[in-house]
């Protein structure tokens, strides 16, 4: 029996809301007095939701990978029951936010259903539109300082983290502009790469200026990448490694915060009462989990007098929260998910037809990789540990929307290249 | 462009391979370590979930530990409540959030949280946590006996002190009272109070259990020790008499006697005893040397710390010492033997064991194992464990002990500790003044045991910064808890 892309994706997205709804369950049963069984119909809700994604998706893009929304879907579901579980306040906030999340998909798909590529056109006006967004939380009034990293721009109560739409715009501008330049960049001239430096180095300015390391790494991360599928050559790769050391080593040199992480990151045993203190307790937290996890809802995440045992719980220590309550069974299943996304993100890149749209998907889904990379990476030790979100699972609606965006440009680009012609 | 799509593919499917391998790290072999760190919050918490035992007095009716029930996080957290406040704070201990925990709740804390595990329990616990409910802790039934506890501690009053009273036949601790007391309810939440108690001494240390950890000098109650040793040596008996001038002389000085001032002219043994002649006993101490003092000294028990079921850092050896160190002389040039005999000297000793040493005369020569913890008993009701009486050895012999009975019914018949007589019962005891070189501030001290044709009971009382000595400080608290022990309501 075969069925069309479609097809699958809504069974695949049933199986999904049956998960949720057992995760929802789960987490009642284990905290009946303080949820209400309301709770369950959250996960009605939810899949509700991800019904209508399916359907604008069946509208725009019939021919899209079956497997890209469910499983984006699964990780929503995944983030929403975790956070539910810690503060079910949090949980319909973000509830709010996937309804956006979902809303925001649609109309991406709706506007960009004829010809995403049109947006190649104006890849400098995104290009600059991304400075643009990320100066944005330097500037007074509205700029907001949240831990330290000034990511925020506010208005009234209503708070927005622009560099997480800063990433997608630049990947669309690094699409385009690599597309176009990648013959003659190719032979290596430099006068080719000014305008590509140009903005990067405005970009990663502004992300020291603004403290927010993560992201840093990340989108130099993302922009050696494309610049290695544009190019082919491992020899710029290289050479932006060295820039990147030295430009870390100078980093190290003069910001005293990054040295704090260096070396609670190296060892950190002799801060665990102060700057060491999250990330040794969010190491106990996942250790404790063992093989098997506490089960949802059973885990300890409180002192004895109720007050929070890691802050910062529900957007950069997700992760530990997870492992917790999962297990090494469990979080190692969330991460074959999120190997399962990126697999089918770059499945998309490859069976594109032009090089604008492998671009931009390789780029996007390697963005995915490499900011679950990095915070997770962070929570675990293998590397410093810098505040960046958890896709789709991490409190927050900044990274939840543009996460949605992200999903759908994979889906555009891939119901062109799957679409008879 | 595929090949170096497919390579970036291969390399991010690497990265986040690492973190499954990171985190199977974290989850498995580092695991063990982490959970058993003690910065560990989550075990900290962990603790309160677990519904410990209660701690019972010996009628089996007075609680004198218990849990409150409270809602946290939807989670159900067992807080520690002591119903008795004060009463047994030190035998008992407290266990808390932010001072972790001392006394039997953190000695017998395996017991009290149910982790004491044998295969069959392991099962239960699993079995347990997979239907969801909470461990519950097995229950300890006391020796103390709840009424005399609270009769020791009215009658220390105000001093700084302690009463320990013993079964002599089987080793069970009756009373174990240190004065000044704490309410272990404030250790968590005000703990200032505790530190604002005062009481009539220089360090009121509320939270120290001097019964088995404080310092004190026997004094004269220490006789009975050499007394034991020199009858040991079977060169003295009851008839043994010496010239007693008012002093002894020692290195050329003069060294009066304490508890009577006057000259006795020819003592026995006996009268020295029941009067309390310093000379005496020093003399019998230069004559024997330090060497069956000291030997005495650790068949009771001295020189290592008092056996009991409370922590081991809450309790001290008592014997000589020397700069903060136990010292075992070898020879007269390393002590003086004539004040060793008498109680001064070095001497540091805990109440516990001049306790032991009452009890042991009571007994017949033989030392038994205190214990406090008479029965551990499950949330089924059954018993877990019982403590068995146990007899450490043998210090003196049954004739010996006979005559060291009599000599210490003496004393209270008609010699220095007759505070402590009860009509109708035979009661003997030894009394002790320690001067601790400030005028005003001795420490006294009162042995006894009664009845003495079939002891019960075994007590010592030893007080600090006393004007008075210890016939007429010590020995009437004595005589009230051997009432409320022998007696009844």
């Amino acid at each position: 029996m075969s069925l069309s892309a479609r097809n699958r994706e809504l069974l695949n997205l049933i199986v999904v809301g049956i998960l949720t709804g057992l995760g929802f369950a789960s987490v009642y049963i284990a905290r009946q007095e303080i949820v209400s069984p309301e709770s369950l119909t959250y996960a009605g809700f939810f899949l509700g939701l991800y019904l209508i994604a399916h359907v604008v998706a069946r509208l725009t893009v019939p021919y899209a990978d079956p497997y890209l929304l469910p499983i984006a879907g699964l990780l929503t579901g995944i983030g929403l029951t975790e956070i539910y579980r810690l503060d079910p306040t949090d949980a319909f906030r973000q509830g709010l936010w996937v309804v956006l999340g979902v809303a925001l998909f649609a109309v991406t798909l709706l506007l960009l259903r004829y010809d995403f590529r049109r947006l190649e056109a104006y890849k400098y006006v995104i290009g600059i539109g991304a400075i643009a967004l990320l100066v944005l939380p330097a500037l007074p009034v509205i700029g907001r300082s949240v831990n330290g990293a000034r990511l925020w721009v506010g208005v009234g109560s209503f708070q927005f983290q622009p560099g997480e739409f800063a990433k997608i715009l630049l990947i669309l501008f690094l699409a385009g502009y690599l597309r176009e330049k990648r013959e003659v960049l190719a032979q290596g001239r430099l006068k080719d790469f000014g305008p590509l430096l140009l903005i990067w180095g405005g970009a990663m300015a502004v992300l020291v200026q603004t403290n927010d390391l993560g992201s840093g790494l990340l989108y130099f991360g993302v922009f050696l990448a494309m610049v290695y599928i544009a190019t082919g050559r491992l020899l710029f790769v290289g050479a932006g490694a060295v820039l990147f050391l030295a430009g870390a080593a100078f980093v190290y040199q003069v910001v005293p915060r990054v040295q704090d992480r260096v070396s609670i990151w190296l060892d950190p045993w002799p801060y665990a009462d102060d700057e060491g203190y999250q990330l040794v307790q969010s190491l106990f937290a996942i250790a404790f989990g063992g093989f098997g996890g506490t089960g949802l809802g059973r885990g300890t995440f409180a002192n004895a007098n109720g007050t929070d045992l890691i802050p910062f719980l529900n957007t950069d220590f997700i992760y530990a929260a997870l492992a917790h309550e999962l297990g090494l069974v469990g979080i190692a299943a969330v991460l074959l998910v999120y190997m399962l996304f990126v697999a089918r993100g770059f499945r998309v890149a490859m069976l594109a037809q032009d090089g604008f749209s492998k671009l931009l998907a390789a780029g996007l889904t390697f963005a995915f990789a490499l900011q679950t990379f990095i915070i997770v990476g962070g929570v675990v030790r293998l590397i410093p540990l810098t505040g960046i979100t958890l896709p789709f699972v991490s409190y927050g609606g900044s990274s939840l929307l543009a996460n949605f965006v992200l999903l759908a440009f994979l889906l555009l680009v891939s119901n062109r290249a799957n679409a008879p012609r | 462009m595929n090949r170096s799509i497919s390579r970036l593919a291969v390399f991010s499917l690497v990265l986040i391979s690492a973190l499954i391998v990171a985190t199977t790290y974290w989850q498995t072999w580092a695991a063990a370590g982490l959970n058993d760190r003690q910065e560990n919050a989550i075990q900290r918490v962990a603790q309160f979930t677990i519904e410990r035992g209660r701690i019972l007095a010996s009628d089996g009716r007075t609680v004198l530990a218990e849990n409150i029930e409270r809602k946290v996080e939807g989670k159900t957290l067992y807080f520690r409540r002591y119903p008795t406040r004060g009463l047994a704070a030190h035998v008992v201990g407290y266990s808390t959030q932010v001072r972790s925990r001392t006394g039997l709740e953190q000695s017998m804390n395996d017991y009290l949280t149910g982790s004491n595990a044998n295969l069959s329990t392991v099962v239960d616990t699993t079995l347990d946590k997979l239907r969801g409910a909470h461990i519950e802790g097995n229950d300890l039934l006391l020796t103390l006996n709840a009424r005399a506890q609270r009769v020791a501690l009215r009658a220390l009053g105000a001093n700084c002190g302690s009463v320990v009273a013993l079964d002599p036949t089987t080793g069970r601790v009756l009373v174990m009272a240190s004065a000044p007391t704490f309410d272990p309810n404030l250790v968590e939440d005000d703990y200032q109070q505790i530190d604002r108690i005062r009481a009539r001494c220089q360090q009121p240390s509320p939270l120290l259990n001097r019964a088995t950890a404080g310092r004190y000098i026997p004094g004269s109650t220490f006789k009975v020790v050499t007394a034991a040793a020199a009858l040991e040596t079977g060169r003295y008996s009851i008839e043994t008499t010496r010239y007693d001038p008012g002093y002894c002389i020692e290195y050329g000085k003069h060294v009066n006697n304490y508890d009577t001032s006057s000259p006795f002219g020819n003592v026995s043994f006996l009268q020295a005893m029941q009067y309390s002649v310093n000379s005496f006993f020093c003399n019998l101490g230069k004559e024997m040397g330090p060497g069956p003092i000291v030997e005495e000294m650790k068949d009771m028990g001295f020189y290592g710390r008092p056996p009991l079921e409370t922590p081991a850092s809450e309790r001290r050896a008592s014997g000589l010492y020397k700069k903060g160190e136990l010292f075992e002389p070898k020879d007269s040039s390393q002590v003086d033997p004539g004040r060793l005999a008498f109680g001064q000297a070095e001497l540091e000793v805990t109440p516990m064991q001049m306790a032991m040493v009452a009890a042991t005369v009571a007994n017949g020569g033989i030392v038994m194992r205190p214990h406090v913890v008479e029965r551990v008993i499950n949330p089924k009701g059954s018993t877990v464990t019982r403590t068995k009486r146990e007899a450490l050895g043998r210090a003196m012999s049954a004739a010996n002990a006979a005559i060291l009975a009599r000599m210490m019914e003496a004393v209270v018949a008609g010699g220095t500790g007759t505070a402590s007589q009860i009509p109708g019962i035979r009661v003997a005891g030894k009394t002790g003044t320690a001067e601790t070189g400030i005028e005003g501030r001795n420490m006294t001290a009162f042995l006894c045991f009664a009845p003495v044709e079939r002891p019960r009971v075994a007590i010592a009382v030893m007080l600090e910064n006393q004007t008075g000595v210890g016939g007429t400080t010590a020995a009437p608290i004595a005589k009230q808890v051997l009432q409320a022990l022998l007696q009844g309501p």
